[in-house]
Formats: structure tokens, C-alpha cells, sequence
């Protein structure tokens, strides 16, 4: 047994490796990144199972849900955005069920620290009707995934592993057990993974069917936990995920000290839950993310006699992450004395100075200026930052690959000019389907595409479409190629690029202009590697 | 001996001043003398030239909150004056700041410089060291946060030659050159704290 410090993402991933995993896959996205940077890294000393990123999410998870049909241990992680391009296999892939051992890991971003929403991927799992691990700390991260794999194959489901932020991202040790052995090979069967519907609807009931014994295990597994306080008999916690943590912080270490369940386990544990509720009066519900418990448990008309409190009732905050301030007040304590805070200035993320997206932005900006109405559509990477002050450059920022979609049908609208801005990789991930729709359609529209080599937001990932491939895809996908510009965003090409902006804006119908210049931070990594890749 | 060793400390700067790199050598120097160590860090959207900041908390015993609560932290080591009163509310009420007196301008509104050095000033027992110029002098621009690490090592529950070990690990294999610049730089803020 050895002890290592690991990031929760971390931890996740040396379980995995260690129950035998043959491959994993995976999209960037904050905070579920460093899953697969650490197999990727740690593969290097070993080498022995594949993980690679996929160009989306749902393209990882088909990759890592053939792996499992083939009987391999597989997983493929995201963030919780991610599990919403990837629902369409998620959701069937409950049906078709797992072979070989899969994982499904989705890390929550509550607070929306780097994100655009939150969502609690708890009612995901709960939609597909699968287990849901969700750990309260470190090591449960790693046991988890060691004990998914052995659930995954027990019931021949996928299991999700839920993550949050704050335990993705932090770090503590971890003690390790010896590595299984691979699975060998064994396809699934036919009848099982062909959806036809005679027989996805022998699938389905085979699903409804595990239900109480999902239940069962839930019950007996050691990841929930009930410690009743015979001395307390008028208040009791349920505590999910960190949000234990926060509840563990505080309370006190004496006979008052409330009854408390600790979930980590899904789906909920009903007898449990009920022994704490035959056990006290009021009971808190604690968790990250969506009051996912405390709806369940509360119901439409509530518990009688017993006063369920928790995010929807006001004790604690209705969004965004707990904290281990937030918790107190909930449980009758006091806050800390602490020291006041003054109003300061605030630091928001901001473009790198001499960012090549400065440029582009400076050129369509100006190109811009006789048009009142121009609206740039943009898109989700490190050019969301051109929202700020001095570029003000962008207008709208939804989801991965919104930008050219929305452009399209907002130039259908009638609106001029309409700009969609979207990135290398996010254009892979999701724009070119919806450049091929506007490329049919010659829609009256200019797309920007910021070329910088890389997946710069998450810190650098490989990119599947850059340089002379993209310039291919975007002729392939039915752009004529005299309305395909290339420019430099350099300020010394500034007003060359104005020209070439203004150009396209004039020309009715579709126009491609694709930005190239590395980000500046990928090139300093590449100078650190030595110029290599 | 069976006594409670146990420190809460905050680490603050800005986007790309390396205060992960100061978390890494305390976990490590922490986790060799066999206390507990929870680190909560900031990834993503922020590391873009924004406010960071890691939470570090060790302990001889179970740490449960992956953060520090508000009024729990004993030290705030900061590589950038503004960012130390950012998190002023998570220190406690006898809790002490390190920090750098070198501004980091990247907003428009930035206050007057005096006027934050004096807000630091005010907590008793607080640390100004001028990172900068230490860190020029040890040979390495960039080392500002190992400066700072230096000029917080008395403060910190964990020994300071561990703390010379991991900083060992950490620059080794960026050379002999970088690594013995960071050595300097420890100490010149050690040096510069007394
Ligand atoms: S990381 Fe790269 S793309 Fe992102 S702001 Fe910095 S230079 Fe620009």
C-alpha cells in the first residue's frame, strides 16, 4: 500500500487504471480535464491501456462504450455540459448495457466557476436509471471507481461517477491497492446491443427490473452511511459528496453532535433515510449541486410530522456551491469571527497580453463600426474574454458550437451583419455540422474562425482541425473557396485585416475567415518540451 | 510528544504567478513529516491573468472541508499585495499575512498602491517583502513566488530544510541554473522577513 497526493480528477483516474483499465477517452472541460491529462501522463511511464481525447463528448463516449461491447474496462470523462452533447448515447447505453466494465465520469461545475450553467449530472443518472457514485473525499474517489467497475460488470450497467469542483480540484493522499489485470475480450451479445425496438423494449423492462436491487446495494454499501446519535433525538443531517465534508467541519464533537447519513451511494437508500427519519424531528439536507435528496425525500406535500430543511426551504443557499461557512448557519451554529472585507477591485479572467484573438477582435470591431446592427455570435473558449472591456468584442456565448447556428438563423431573421466567432477545436467539437447547414443554405453570414493551434481555455489540449486541414474541412463542407480568407492577426496586418473583414461582410451569402496564429501559451510549452510536441 | 500541530493557510495571486508551485512544496514538505494535507486549487477559466487562489490546510489530524472556512485561515501568503485582502475574511482574527509589495496591474481600477500596503500593514505581524527586486537579485524574475515561500518559512508549521527539498524537486529538471536561483530566492526572502 503506498500514499500518493492526488487531485480528486486524479484519484478517479489511478482507480480506474488500477482495476484493470483498458481505455478511456474524454473531451476537455474544467473541471474534468485533469482525468484524462493524468492518464495521458501516467500512460506515458506505462503504456498499457489507450487514452486519448475524442473531438466531443459524444464521440468519447461512443469510443469508450464500444470498448466495453469489446469487454474491456472502459471510461470516458467530461464536464456536466459535456454529458448533454453525449446524452443521446448515455441515455441508450443503459439499455444496451455495459460488457466489459464501464465508467461514466461527469465533474460538476455548481457556482459555475468555468462554466455556463449548472446542472447536477445526479438527475442524469437518475433519467438513465443507472448507479451513481459520488465521493466525499479522496480516497473514497479511488476506492469508487474500483468498486464502479466491479458494480458495472455485476449488473452489466455503466455506473456514473459524479464529480464536483471543489473535490475535482483539490488535492490530498491517497493510499493504493495492486493493479487487476486486464479483462480479455468478449464481445457482447447481438440481441443485447441492437436497439431495434422488439428489442429495446426487452431491455428497458430489464432495467426497470434491477431497480430494488440497486436499491439493495445502495443499502449495504459501505459509501452510505448512518450514524445515529442516541443522544439526539430532535436533529439529523442527510450530507452528499463534499458537502459532508462542510458538515463534518462543523460539528461539534459532543452529545449534541446531530444523527448523520452520509450518501454516497445512488439510488437513494430508502431504509436508511427512513431509520433517520424514525430517529429525529428535523432533518437537513445537505448537498452540492441541485437539491437533488431533498426533492426525492420532501416529495410534493412533504414528510408528516417532520420538518425536511435544506436549499429549498432558504437554510441554505437555493444556488451555487456550499462552503463550510454556508453550512453553519443550518446547523444552529454561529459564524467564525472574522475579519471585514473590503470592497476591492475585481480581477476577471482576461485575454493574454498579446493574445492573437486581440487583433481579430480589433479588426472586426473596426470593420464593424458602420454597422449599427452587427451582432458577433461567439462561442465557448479562452475568446469568451473578448465579452470584457477593452475588446467588447462579442455578443452572445451558449453552448459549444452555438455560434454558427445562431448567426445563421439570426442572418434568416433578417439581422446584418450577423459574425459568427468560434475556435479550432471548439469548431471540431460541434461547429461543423452547423457550418454545413449554413454552407448549404448560403447564409448571408461571415464565420471567424480563431485558429491558435490548440485548445487554449483548458490548458493546452491537441486540436483535431488546425491550419491546411481546417482550410480542407471548411472547403469540404461546401464553402466556395474564394469566400474562404485567410489573415494573420497581427497588429502589423491590421488594416489588411479590416479590408478582408469588410470585404466578406459585403458579399451576400456565406464567407469563412479563418484567424491563424498559435496561442502564446502553447507555443511557451512547446519551448519548454524542447520544441518537441 | 502528542500535541495538535495543525495550520490553515491561503495562498493568493494572480493567474500565472505560480502560487501552485509554492502549494506544491508545502504539501510535500507537510506530507513528509506526517501530517494530513488537503489542497484546494483553482483550474480553468480563472489561470487566465484573474484572481487565484489555492486553500492549504494541514494537519496531525483528519481534515474534513476541503476549504477553509471563512475566519479559519492562520496565514495568508500572497505573491501580490491586492490579492492578500481579497481574502482578508478568511483570516482569523490573530491570523497574520505574507505577501509581496509588488502591484500586478492588469485592471484598469487598480487602487493607489499606498493605500493597499497600508491595509496589509494594518494586521499585526504582517510580512512586506519586495519580491521583485529579490527575485532579480537570486537570478530568476520569475521566482517572485519562491521569494515569498522564503519570506513565509517561519511562520509555517513545517520544517524549513523540507521545504528546500521539495523546492530540489520541483526545479530540478529545469536545471541546475533555475533550481539554484530558487534556492537563492528562498533565501533572500527569508533573509528579507527578519
Ligand atoms: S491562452 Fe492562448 S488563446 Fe488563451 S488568451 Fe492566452 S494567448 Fe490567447
Amino acid at each position: 500500500m503506498s500514499k500518493e497526493i492526488l487531485l480528486g480528477d486524479e484519484a478517479i483516474a489511478l482507480g480506474a487504471v488500477q482495476a484493470g483499465l483498458t481505455a478511456a477517452y474524454s473531451y476537455p472541460g474544467t473541471p474534468a480535464s485533469e482525468i484524462m491529462e493524468y492518464l495521458i501522463r501516467s500512460n506515458v511511464r506505462v503504456g498499457k491501456y489507450v487514452a486519448a481525447w475524442s473531438v466531443n463528448e459524444k464521440t468519447a463516449f461512443e469510443e469508450a462504450l464500444g470498448v466495453s461491447y469489446a469487454g474491456g474496462r472502459s471510461l470516458v470523462s467530461f464536464k456536466h455540459v459535456g454529458l448533454n452533447v453525449a446524452a443521446d448515447p448515455f441515455m441508450s447505453a443503459a439499455l444496451t448495457g455495459a460488457n466489459g466494465g464501464f465508467i461514466v465520469v461527469v465533474a460538476d461545475d455548481p457556482s459555475m466557476h468555468s462554466s455556463q450553467n449548472e446542472q447536477d449530472s445526479r438527475f442524469y443518472a437518475q433519467f438513465a436509471l443507472i448507479p451513481c457514485f459520488e465521493p466525499a473525499d479522496h480516497q473514497e474517489a479511488y476506492d469508487m471507481a474500483r468498486e464502479a467497475y466491479e458494480l458495472s460488470e455485476r449488473f452489466n450497467l455503466p455506473v456514473m461517477m459524479r464529480m464536483t469542483t471543489r473535490i475535482s480540484h483539490s488535492r490530498a493522499g491517497v493510499e493504493t491497492r495492486p493493479t487487476r489485470d486486464k479483462n480479455p475480450l468478449h464481445s457482447g451479445a447481438r440481441e443485447c446491443w441492437t436497439l431495434l425496438p422488439h428489442l429495446a423494449r426487452g431491455r428497458y423492462r430489464r432495467v426497470l427490473d434491477l431497480q430494488p436491487e440497486l436499491v439493495k446495494m445502495s443499502e449495504e454499501s459501505p459509501f452510505n452511511k448512518l450514524v445515529l446519535n442516541p443522544d439526539n433525538k430532535s436533529f439529523g443531517v442527510i450530507a452528499s459528496g463534499i458537502a459532508y465534508n462542510y458538515v463534518m467541519e462543523n460539528c461539534p464533537d459532543d452529545p449534541t453532535r446531530p444523527s448523520i447519513l452520509k450518501i454516497g451511494a445512488y439510488p437513494l437508500p430508502e431504509v436508511l433515510i427512513r431509520r433517520l427519519f424514525d430517529h429525529v424531528d428535523t432533518i437537513l439536507i445537505a448537498e452540492e449541486g441541485a437539491p437533488f435528496i431533498e426533492q426525492a425525500v420532501k416529495g410534493m406535500f412533504g414528510v408528516a410530522g417532520k420538518k425536511i430543511i435544506g436549499r429549498l426551504t432558504g437554510h441554505l443557499p437555493r444556488a451555487g456551491e456550499l462552503s463550510p461557512e454556508t453550512v453553519r448557519p443550518a446547523l444552529g451554529l454561529k459564524p467564525l469571527d472574522r475579519r471585514a472585507l473590503d470592497k476591492l477591485a475585481g480581477r476577471p479572467p482576461q485575454l493574454c497580453t498579446g493574445c492573437p484573438h486581440t487583433d481579430t477582435f480589433k479588426a472586426l470591431k473596426q470593420a464593424l463600426k458602420d454597422y449599427p446592427g452587427g451582432t458577433v455570435f461567439s462561442d465557448i473558449g479562452c475568446y469568451t474574454l473578448g465579452y470584457f472591456p477593452p475588446h467588447n468584442a462579442i455578443d452572445t456565448c451558449v453552448c459549444m458550437g452555438a455560434s454558427i447556428g445562431m448567426a445563421k438563423g439570426a442572418s434568416e431573421a433578417g439581422l446584418f451583419p450577423a459574425i459568427a466567432v468560434i475556435g479550432d477545436s471548439t469548431f471540431g467539437h460541434s461547429g461543423m455540422t452547423a457550418l454545413r447547414s449554413a454552407a448549404v443554405a448560403d447564409a448571408n453570414m461571415v464565420l471567424v474562425i480563431l485558429d491558435n493551434c490548440t485548445t487554449a481555455m483548458t490548458g493546452g489540449q491537441p486540436t483535431f482541425a488546425t491550419g491546411d486541414r481546417l482550410l480542407a474541412i471548411v472547403e469540404g463542407l461546401g464553402v466556395p473557396k474564394d469566400r474562404i480568407r485567410v489573415i494573420t492577426p497581427l497588429p502589423k496586418f491590421h488594416e489588411a485585416n479590416v479590408k478582408v473583414f469588410q470585404e466578406e461582410i459585403a458579399h451576400k451569402g456565406i464567407s469563412v475567415i479563418v484567424a491563424v496564429r498559435e496561442c502564446l501559451e502553447e507555443a511557451k510549452r512547446k519551448n519548454k518540451a524542447g520544441g518537441a510536441q | 510528544m502528542n500535541t495538535i500541530r495543525k495550520q490553515d493557510i491561503i495562498l493568493a495571486g494572480v493567474g500565472g504567478q505560480g502560487i501552485l508551485s509554492i502549494a506544491f512544496v508545502i504539501d510535500n514538505a507537510a506530507l513528509k513529516e506526517g501530517l494530513n494535507v488537503k489542497q484546494a486549487e483553482v483550474h480553468g477559466m480563472a489561470q487566465r491573468g484573474g484572481a487565484v487562489q489555492s486553500h492549504l490546510r494541514l494537519s496531525t489530524e483528519r481534515i474534513w472541508s476541503d476549504l477553509i472556512p471563512r475566519g479559519g485561515a492562520d496565514l495568508i501568503l500572497s505573491v501580490e499585495p491586492l490579492e492578500a485582502l481579497r481574502y482578508l475574511d478568511f483570516l482569523k482574527p490573530d491570523g497574520k499575512i505574507v505577501t509581496s509589495s509588488n502591484p500586478f496591474v492588469n485592471i484598469p481600477d487598480y487602487p493607489e498602491i499606498g493605500g493597499v500596503l497600508a491595509k496589509v500593514r494594518a494586521i499585526p505581524g504582517s510580512v512586506i517583502v519586495d519580491a521583485e527586486k529579490l527575485a532579480k537579485e537570486a537570478g530568476a524574475s520569475r521566482a517572485q513566488n519562491t521569494v515569498i515561500l522564503g519570506a513565509a518559512a517561519k511562520h509555517l508549521i513545517v520544517d524549513e530544510e523540507s521545504l528546500k527539498d521539495y523546492i530540489r524537486v520541483l526545479f530540478e529538471k529545469r536545471g541546475e541554473k533555475i533550481l539554484s536561483a530558487n534556492l537563492k530566492a528562498f533565501d533572500l526572502g527569508r533573509a528579507a522577513a527578519e
